[in-house]
């Protein structure tokens, strides 16, 4: 099953299951297509191209007993909403004495790698779980995303989840192919599809994942950066470096106790992230991990800059293999 | 007043057969990522710039490609920037969607309704430094729902700001039927912010250029803001390879890709009843058959133009021999 489809089935189940789940946003007609058809425009509401009004909304929907997912198209478009996410999906809950949380899933793709530059290929979930109140997931597989999508369905609290574009075969074809053979971009075969369970199960959230067990060094990625590294680990390993992997799967929570056990173990940090450099999640790993007193060496691969849009800058700019191998490299010197 | 219609034919024209290249070089992939082009809106664009004066400002969408080529941008540049090369007009960092242009006070975003509050901020800036002076905003009627583009108009009309606002009305939004999610009327919404409107028929290039004059002339006379609001169509749908389009052009394709799990969508127990489902089907096909209908040569603006100026045939080959030339070797200086 691709991503795309298991995120979409993951969420057929919950909505035959759970009638106050609905999905509103623009073009959720054309996008979801099969579960507009399925569950009617009553529950799949496409919307006005009104970001602050339907993320607005669907707080207070959310908060008045609905349990909506909010489609936000890209997550480029989430700082049009800033206020209904930042202020008050996040703020509610703990306004209220803890009396009136806010169950809320905003679903968004992001990412880069296929030449639509800056503005719609940002990562941001950096930005988002610096929030308190905000839970960030990105899921770097069809199986974790249909489970990660059950789990935040099932969250009291607001989810942001980020399927990134070159994992979703649709948002990819949208965006970067839109229909032409002429174009190919370094899809993760294994992100963007693979073995799924015949029945969903919810896969908790703030629970990393050990890709690769590893004595050398670990690197914690996440989405497509979870690729980048087992391509990287594959070549270390001809090397005789033996590289560890997690996948964090989610940004808040995050699962400390398996960051600090595996880091602890290897004495080396490699954090790849294509969100930005500076205060964000590369940083918050580093600071966690020295707040425990663990000694490490620490490198990371993250975006520096504007992401431009020519495809040979682009690359350069994006967390890719080679960057990462001079990164584990320059660790272990 | 009357337009001269053959040098506004010529700026549509222009823009067309440009932007009918990069649509090639897109297909063959030598041009990245989305492609928005300004197929349709071609005589919205001719019509309102031909009134635009040295030092007057532009704020653009996503569709940036046709007001530049008319401002009279070197062609070449913006060839280069969608190819992603450093002698591309932003060194190839912006790409089709975000152009800019300070030389012309141009600047666009790929943000919907980002040209309303920018259009102000350039018209406040020539309101205080180069009186008389105005600003251009273009946006589609997709944009109209957007919080930051009706704040904008409160703000241009509250501080009579000398901005032309440009609503680009092709009533689709993406693929969502612009009626179905946007309340009221559009022109009286307007109204309700004190600001002036004319509706148009944005195929028709002279009904256009009629309401430019009027509105620029209003806002330079330091009035402030004015609206027009123009039909228009999208030739080549939202972007290339629109999701709508791709249903009636490539018809068996789509059925081979989408009717198994459509199929089971409409079959499989669970969810809507069967009725609310054949309406949801009914609802998709309306759009298809809404989009495809925009893309027909009835609804070409050029060819409404062109129509008009067949009784001078020789001249009419002429010019559109001059302008093919004209951007043929503007394609040879960028790929030899």
């Amino acid at each position: 099953m691709t991503f795309f489809e298991a995120i979409e089935d993951a969420l057929r189940q919950a909505m035959e299951k759970d009638p106050r789940i609905i999905i509103l946003g623009e073009d959720v007609h054309t996008i979801h297509l099969n579960l507009f058809i399925k569950f009617g425009d009553k529950r799949i509401r496409s919307t006005p191209i009104s970001e602050s009004a339907f993320v607005g909304a669907a707080v207070g929907a959310a908060m008045a007993g609905l349990r909506p997912v909010a489609d936000i198209m890209i997550a480029d478009f989430i700082p049009v909403a800033m206020d209904a996410i930042v202020n008050h999906a996040a703020k509610n809950k703990a306004f209220s004495g803890g009396k009136w949380n806010v169950p809320l899933v905003i679903r968004t793709a992001c990412g880069g790698g296929y030449g639509d530059a800056g503005q719609h290929e940002q990562s941001l979930w950096g930005w988002m779980a610096h929030i308190p109140g905000i839970c960030a997931v990105v899921p770097s597989n069809p199986a974790d995303a249909g489970g990660l999508i059950l789990s935040a369905l099932e969250c009291e609290d607001p989810v942001i989840f980020f399927e990134h574009k070159l994992l979703s075969e649709p948002w990819l074809g949208y965006m970067g192919t839109g229909g032409r053979d002429s174009v190919k971009f370094d899809v993760p075969i294994d992100g963007a599809s693979g073995k799924v369970p015949n029945e969903w199960e919810p896969i908790p959230l703030g629970k990393a994942c050990v890709k690769r067990k590893g004595t050398d060094m670990t690197m914690i990625s996440l989405g497509v950066g979870v690729h980048r590294c087992l391509e990287a680990a594959a070549a270390l390993e001809n090397e005789g470096i033996h590289a560890g992997i997690i996948d964090l799967r989610s940004v808040s929570p995050l699962d400390k106790d398996t960051i600090l056990k595996e880091v602890a173990a290897s004495g080396n940090m490699l954090v790849v992230d294509e969100d930005y450099k500076h205060y964000g999640l590369s940083g918050e790993l580093a600071a966690i991990v020295l707040e425990e007193g663990i000694s490490f060496k620490y490198e990371r691969v993250c975006t520096t800059q504007t992401i431009p849009y020519s495809r040979k800058r682009e690359d350069e700019i994006l967390p890719n293999t080679e960057r990462i191998l001079t990164a584990a490299k320059k660790i272990l010197q | 007043m009357i337009p001269d219609l053959w040098k506004l034919y010529r700026q549509m024209l222009k823009s067309r057969i440009f932007e009918e290249k990069v649509i090639e070089l897109w297909e063959k992939g030598s041009i990245f990522g989305e492609m928005h082009t300004g197929l349709g809106e071609e005589a919205i664009v001719a019509g309102t710039i031909d009134h635009l004066q040295e030092g007057d400002a532009m704020a653009l969408d996503h569709r940036g490609t046709p007001p530049l080529v008319m401002r009279g941008v070197d062609m070449s540049v913006l060839l280069h920037e969608f190819l992603g090369n450093n002698e591309g007009i932003c060194r190839g960092y912006g790409g089709h969607m975000h152009l800019f242009s300070r030389e012309y006070i141009t600047a666009s975003s790929g943000i919907v309704g980002a040209s309303g509050p920018l259009g102000s901020g350039f018209a406040l800036a020539l309101q205080h430094l180069h009186p008389g002076k105005l600003a251009f905003a273009f946006f589609g009627e997709g944009a109209l729902n957007q919080g930051m583009l009706l704040e904008s108009f409160n703000l241009a009309s509250a501080w009579k700001l000398p901005v032309l606002f440009v609503c680009k009305d092709n009533s689709l939004a993406i693929t969502t039927d612009s009626i179905s999610v946007t309340g009221g009327d559009i022109p009286d919404r307007i109204k309700g912010f004190g600001i002036p409107v004319f509706e148009v028929d944005g195929l028709d290039v002279e009904d256009v250029w009629q309401a430019g004059f009027e509105s620029v002339k209003y806002i330079r006379e330091g009035n402030g803001p004015y609206f027009i609001h123009a039909r228009c169509v999208h030739l080549e749908g939202h972007f290339l390879g629109d999701p709508l389009l791709s249903i009636t052009r490539d018809t068996i394709g789509q059925v081979k890709q989408r009717s198994g799990p459509l199929l089971k969508s409409v079959m499989a127990g669970k969810g809507a009843s069967f009725s609310e489902k054949l309406k949801g089907m009914k609802t998709i096909s309306v759009l298809a058959a809404k989009a495809a209908k925009q893309s027909r040569k009835s609804n070409d603006p050029l060819e409404v133009t062109r129509k008009n100026l067949s009784g001078e045939v020789s001249r009419l080959l002429k010019l559109e021999a001059e302008v093919r030339t004209e951007i043929q070797d503007k394609i040879n200086e960028v790929l030899p």
